[in-house]
């Protein structure tokens, strides 16, 4: 079907220049994005994004979970996708890769972001936590137990994301009523309507006045 | 407001079969573990494939410009109608897809035809995500347009009668008495229009395949779907491989609603790109192709004329339904049935109404026919309360059908007495003001609303295998899907009751077509018949150990008739003297057998197998079972607010309490009724997928623009059930709950929009603009 030759995806990293102009182009709208929208991102970061060309495909370090791992990936590549794809850690989901559902929240220096609208690049240098980092070990983070208790899932699929979103929740100050919760929860979509056991699972954890 | 669940055991003195048990996956779904079908990243060489969809929803294909596109780094195929390899079978052909058992009698990529939008018209695979979706964005697909019908209103739409209706599972007409002279005779008559928009199932995981050629001749497909049989059955046909040389995995299913159900041609098409690459290849739709890849909810149109005595009585029920279809398949919900079942009405007649359109082949939608024929019924029948000054309770049990109107026969079990009864008492129906469009909180206005649920027992089976070792614990095995609804939990249960073991020592498996056969989970039919079947297999294997017991000159049972043995909590033992027996563990070492194994066939619907072994039966009755009607019954009752200046409506208490045979586990029970409803209140106020009358294409495919309710548009809510024991149904009398947390909701939704407003909608959803169309008091 195609006259290229079928890279080995294990030899990629080191492969042959991916024709790099392309790809800086298809990148530069997503740094010019960023230009436009100063103060979500701080000094560093657009003055890194704009002193960096970063072309094709590049090594990556992203601290995950306390861990620096290495990918190689084009700058194109979205967080979430580097996570699922790249590094095996597939409890992030996707659910709509456009924002709009939550299933792919992590916290990025503690605040919770959608992984699916930001690009693996810009998240380097930062802390990364997924809900695979949550629990200490074998020891579930009380949110995790609390979803377990009050039934706050039933397929699983929006869990992670809820678990995040929900860590951060708490942290925000967010969960001090059920209405706030309701509220503050809102960004991630269930579709098994788990949501008055989600709330339960919260409002626990906030009486119990555990400290993240 | 503090509403911890208070869990409602069916069977509280039981073991732990109904005990609000922890889900057995939850660690492993809240610490990110629960692999997904597209988590399987570690197969050799496994690349991805993104589908290019056509833009517009009729037309033919004349030709691909694939320059820039096979120039991008790292892409390995465009797959088109041009180049695919050929298939044994296609469901293109009437009798094939009957062979093939998919729902769609079409698939893309055998011919050069656009029939919808969103239709697949290449596969782009490469080596990375990324670099297929770029590819797949610069393939040009040149195309001869022509004007699509979008839907049976469409002025230039031919409505036809089918003969058939999902192949013959439906009766397009029914008739029962002559319902059209006593609609005519009738002092009451109403006569209604209820319209409801397309709906998308939208479960959070979107449909996903990896495929992986082991050998030439051997494939595993790990699959988002509810049914791995049937996805083995489709994809073996159409390949024209034996059922055995293609194995399907769903570990884990991120929901499904209905649109899991079959195989559709993303997973079709996957399964050919990994063979045409020669590696394993992974695809994930995407959130705007859920909507034109796994069906929907056809939009629709019901007329339901009811006559009635000036005391209530209904004389006469007769429903006509319209919506659109797919190019091929005459499929539409079917409604009626529960028209024809609900109420006591000696007359009675449906009829439905297709026409063909430029979309694709709408599918079962939770509860299909149910929910939206009950938005109907249930609607007209609080018209007739408030039209004749009764009590919308009142008025369902004037009309209160002791038998199943629609077959004549006795019901297996029937609790809706006490359904209604508990959920005005819980609700507090006593104080609602008789009077539409009077109680207020503030400036918001307030009503109560209540409906009717009911789903049929479908027929079913399925199989188990459950194996017993000697140091005390046990794997069950079948071969059924978990949407979410907690079919790991709730057999591991079942298996852990019927062993004596503790849950912690029965591991339950299933998903994968090496397991013994199980039904689709569909339907509502997995947990009857699922457990039905993990019981009658660990019976199997009892009565192998009895006969080993009673062969054993050492066994305090040697000699013993095996009918005369019984065995509780894993003792076999004399049933007239208790005290003489042994435990399996200390016969099975003394047998030196390491673990014994038995096999069970679990039926739903039709009466169980085996009365000597059914937990729920009585022996004598097995023969009657057949020559029931069996349904679950429920009521959901409803609080709205509806803000009369913005028509916003907020749902702000719910209660449902049904009777559903046995409740296997008081927490997922609980959960899935709170689901149903909250994917009935979606229904009932926000959900509508919008074609696009003149392009026939969806103008709002995406979460941001496809409300499903969110977190803040959820009350608490409070679940109860009703004790039912079901002697019929089967071996462990379960009836499922699925389908039936749905049925009713729009409705109850609708008359609490009326009673707070004195405005009925009968057009879902109930958006402000409809609420603000009228004055409100
Ligand atoms: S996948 Fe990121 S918000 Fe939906
Ligand atoms: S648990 Fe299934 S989508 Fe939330």
């Amino acid at each position: 079907m195609t006259d290229h030759s079928t890279p080995d995806p294990a030899a990629l990293p080191n492969g042959p220049n991916h024709d790099g102009r392309r790809s800086f182009i298809k990148q530069a709208t997503g740094f010019l994005g960023l230009a436009l929208a100063p103060p979500l991102i701080s000094q560093a970061e657009r003055l890194t994004a704009i002193s960096k060309k970063v072309e094709g495909v590049t090594e990556m370090r992203l601290k995950v979970n306390g861990a620096v791992r290495t990918i190689q990936a084009e700058p194109r590549v979205t967080l979430l996708d580097a996570l699922r794809e790249r590094l095996d850690l597939t409890g992030s989901k996707k659910g709509c890769d456009h924002g709009q559902c939550g299933a792919c929240t992590v916290l990025v220096d503690g605040r919770r972001v959608n992984s699916c609208l930001t690009l693996a690049v810009m998240a380097q240098g930062k802390e990364i936590t997924t809900v695979e980092g949550l629990a200490n070990g074998e020891e579930l983070h009380p949110l995790q137990q609390a979803f377990i208790d009050h039934d706050g899932f039933q397929c699983g699929y929006c869990t992670p994301g809820q678990i995040m979103s929900g860590v951060a929740c708490l942290k925000e100050g967010h969960a001090k009523t059920d209405g706030d919760i309701r509220e503050w929860m809102s960004g991630n979509l269930c579709r098994c309507g788990a949501y008055p056991n989600i709330v339960a699972a919260i409002r626990q954890v906030e009486k119990s006045g555990f400290k993240s | 407001m503090d509403t911890e669940p208070k869990f409602f055991e069916t069977n509280p003195t039981a073991g732990v079969v109904g005990k609000p048990l922890n889900r057995v996956d939850g660690r492993d779904k809240v610490m990110g573990r629960a692999k997904y079908s597209a988590e399987f990243n570690n197969l050799p060489g496994l690349v991805h494939a993104v589908l290019k969809t056509s833009d517009v929803a009729k037309g033919r294909i004349t030709g691909f410009d694939t320059t820039a596109a096979l120039k991008q780094p790292g892409v390995l195929a465009i797959i088109t109608h041009q180049n695919i390899p050929k298939l044994a079978k296609t469901p293109n052909d009437a009798e094939d897809k009957r062979a093939i058992g998919v729902h769609m009698g079409y698939l893309p990529l055998t011919d050069d035809q656009i029939y919808y939008a969103g239709q697949p018209v290449a596969v782009v695979v490469a080596d990375t995500l990324e670099r297929a979706q770029y590819a797949a964005a610069l393939l040009k697909v040149q195309v001869a347009v022509e004007k699509p019908l979008a839907s049976y209103e469409d002025p230039k739409a031919r409505l036809f009668d089918p003969t058939k209706l999902q192949e013959g599972k439906t009766a397009p007409h029914v008739v029962r008495g002559s319902a059209q002279a006593a609609f005519a005779a009738a002092p009451i008559q109403l006569t209604h229009k209820y319209t409801h928009a397309i709906n998308h199932h939208n479960p959070m995981e979107p449909g996903a395949t990896t495929a992986h050629w082991e050998a030439p001749d051997r494939l595993t497909v790990y699959e988002s779907t509810q049914g791995v049989t049937r996805t083995q059955k489709a994809l073996s046909t159409m390949l024209g491989l034996s059922a055995e040389q293609v194995r399907v995995v769903t570990k884990f299913l991120g929901g499904g609603f209905g649109c899991k159900g079959s195989c559709w041609p993303h997973t079709v098409l996957t399964v050919q790109a990994a063979k045409f690459v020669g590696r394993p290849v992974k695809l994930a739709l995407t959130r705007p192709q859920m909507f034109t890849s796994m069906g929907h909810r056809e939009d629709q149109t019901q007329t339901l004329r009811l006559g009635a005595t000036n005391d209530g009585k209904l004389t006469a029920l007769i429903h006509e339904k319209t919506s659109t279809t797919s190019p091929w398949d005459n499929y539409a919900e079917s409604n009626s049935k529960i028209v024809n079942m609900l109420y006591e009405c000696p007359n009675f007649e449906a009829s439905y109404q297709l026409a063909r359109a430029n979309v694709m082949t709408s599918t079962y939608t939770r509860a299909p026919g149910e929910a939206p024929g009950s938005f109907a019924l249930e609607s007209s029948m609080d018209d007739l309360a408030y039209q004749l000054g009764i009590d919308p309770i009142e008025i369902r049990l004037r009309n209160y059908a002791e038998k199943d109107p629609s077959s004549g026969q006795p019901w297996s079990s029937k609790s809706l007495k006490q359904c209604y009864a508990r959920g005005a008492e819980l609700f507090g129906w006593s104080k609602r003001n008789p009077k539409a469009g009077v109680t207020r909180n503030g400036r918001l206005l307030v009503g109560w609303g209540m409906a009717t649920a009911s789903y049929p027992v479908h027929n079913s089976q399925g199989m188990a295998r459950a194996r017993l070792y000697a140091d005390g614990h046990a794997v069950v095995q079948s071969g059924a899907t978990d949407l979410g609804t907690g079919t790991y939990t709730v057999m591991t249960q079942v298996a852990a009751e019927a062993l004596g073991l503790p849950v912690e020592k029965v591991r339950f498996e299933l998903g994968d077509t090496k397991l013994p056969t199980a039904p689709n989970s569909g339907g509502s039919v997995a947990a009857g018949t699922v457990s039905s079947s993990v019981y009658m297999a660990v019976q199997d294997l009892w009565q192998k150990l009895i006969k080993v017991a009673v062969l054993d000159k050492k066994s305090p049972l040697h000699r013993a008739k095996t009918a005369d043995v019984e065995v509780k909590d894993g003792r076999l033992q004399l049933k007239d003297n208790p005290k003489k027996g042994e435990d399996f563990a200390t016969l099975m070492k003394r047998a030196d057998m390491a673990d014994v194994e038995g096999n069970g066939q679990g039926r739903y619907g039709s009466g169980y197998e085996d009365a000597q072994t059914a937990a729920n039966a009585n022996p004598a009755k097995k023969d009657e079972a057949p020559h029931h009607s069996m349904h679950a019954f429920g009521a959901h009752f409803c609080e709205v607010q509806v803000d009369p200046d913005l028509g916003t409506v907020r749902v702000t208490r719910w209660v449902s309490v049904h009777g559903a045979g046995r409740i296997l586990n008081a927490k997922t029970a609980r959960s899935q009724i709170i689901g149903g409803s909250i994917f009935g209140i979606g229904a009932a106020l926000m959900e509508a997928t919008v074609r696009d009358q003149k392009l026939a294409r969806y103008t709002n495919a995406s979460l941001a623009d496809y409300h499903i309710p969110v977190n803040a548009d959820i009350p608490d809510m409070t679940v109860e059930f009703v004790e039912e024991h079901d002697p019929y149904i089967n071996a462990m009398g379960v009836k499922g709950i699925g389908e039936i947390s749905m049925v009713g909701v729009t409705a109850a939704v609708a008359n609490a929009v009326f009673h707070a407003t004195g405005k009925r909608v009968r057009e879902l959803p109930i958006t402000p603009d409809k609420i603000l169309g009228t004055k409100a008091v």
